[in-house]
């Protein structure tokens, strides 16, 4: 059975007193863009929560790019909302799988690797993911002439 | 494309292209160190860029976490609460409403 995670965050926090519950991004169109081109002439990027720059307090973190040459081994993930009783995040790759997308780079499964990968914070104003952080990745994926960008929220 | 494991969240927001993979939040590739598994997922998104055809595409994988948990048992731990110990929850959320204070007291907040 699938997990309902609106539900259980939805009591979770109701049991820790907040009175207003959180509502989730809901729409009822959804944008879709055919490929256009064959995978194998794509450039793809990656788009995380895993967060770069610790140093950065929570609350002020935005959407940044990096060289994939500045991922760091382990991205810091102790201030997200994981499954911290089931799983660990020791391994990298089950979040961010680059190694996987180099070897996929280099069977000409893909066409290549974008030269930025992207940090989205999973920020609690919508209205910010909305009018700041998405806006920003985007741009940077033109800049980069990006084909494919896959989000892996953690 | 969206590579996740909260089903439920990405449909109510509606992604125009999402493999799903039944996994502890955390690891959407998949278990961790299962290479071939995170193989198999990311593959999975990238031919899903090219073969979907209509917006709100699901493609789910066929992966378990634990194949000897039959009764999926770790499904319980997130976001889990004891009920025996209601005054843990809500010292939680007296902490995280100070936090939000003191952060906004210190000008930490977007604009």
């Amino acid at each position: 059975m699938k997990t309902r995670y609106i539900d259980r965050t939805r009591d979770y926090y109701r049991a820790q007193g907040f009175s207003t519950d959180y509502t989730w991004s809901q729409y009822d169109e959804t944008p879709f863009a055919p490929l256009g081109k064959p995978l194998n002439e794509s450039r793809v990027t990656m788009v995380t929560t895993g967060v770069v720059e610790a140093d950065i307090p929570k609350p002020i973190r935005t959407a940044k790019h990096y060289p994939f040459s500045d991922a760091p081994g382990a991205f810091f993930t102790e201030e997200l909302s994981w499954d911290k009783t089931t799983t660990h995040m020791r391994d990298r790759s089950s979040y961010f799988p680059i190694e996987i997308l180099q070897a996929l780079e280099e069977e000409a499964f893909i066409g290549d690797i974008a030269p930025r990968f992207h940090f989205v914070p999973t920020e609690y104003s919508q209205r910010l993911t909305i009018e700041q952080d998405a806006p920003s990745i985007v741009r940077a994926c033109l800049e980069d002439e990006v084909d494919i960008a896959i989000l892996i929220p953690l | 494309m969206v590579i996740g494991a909260a089903l439920d969240i990405l449909a109510r927001c509606g992604t125009p292209r999402t493999v799903y993979n039944d996994m502890p939040l955390g690891n959407p590739l998949g278990k961790p160190f299962d290479r071939s598994m995170h193989r198999e997922t990311l593959r999975l998104a990238l031919t899903l860029a090219v073969d979907a055809k209509s917006p709100g595409t699901v493609v789910e994988t066929s992966f378990v976490w634990d194949a000897f948990d039959t009764d999926e048992s770790w499904k319980r731990n997130f976001c889990f609460i004891d009920p025996n110990t209601p005054e843990k929850y809500l010292a939680m959320g007296e902490e995280n409403r100070q936090r939000r204070l003191d952060n906004k007291a210190k000008g930490l907040f977007r604009e």
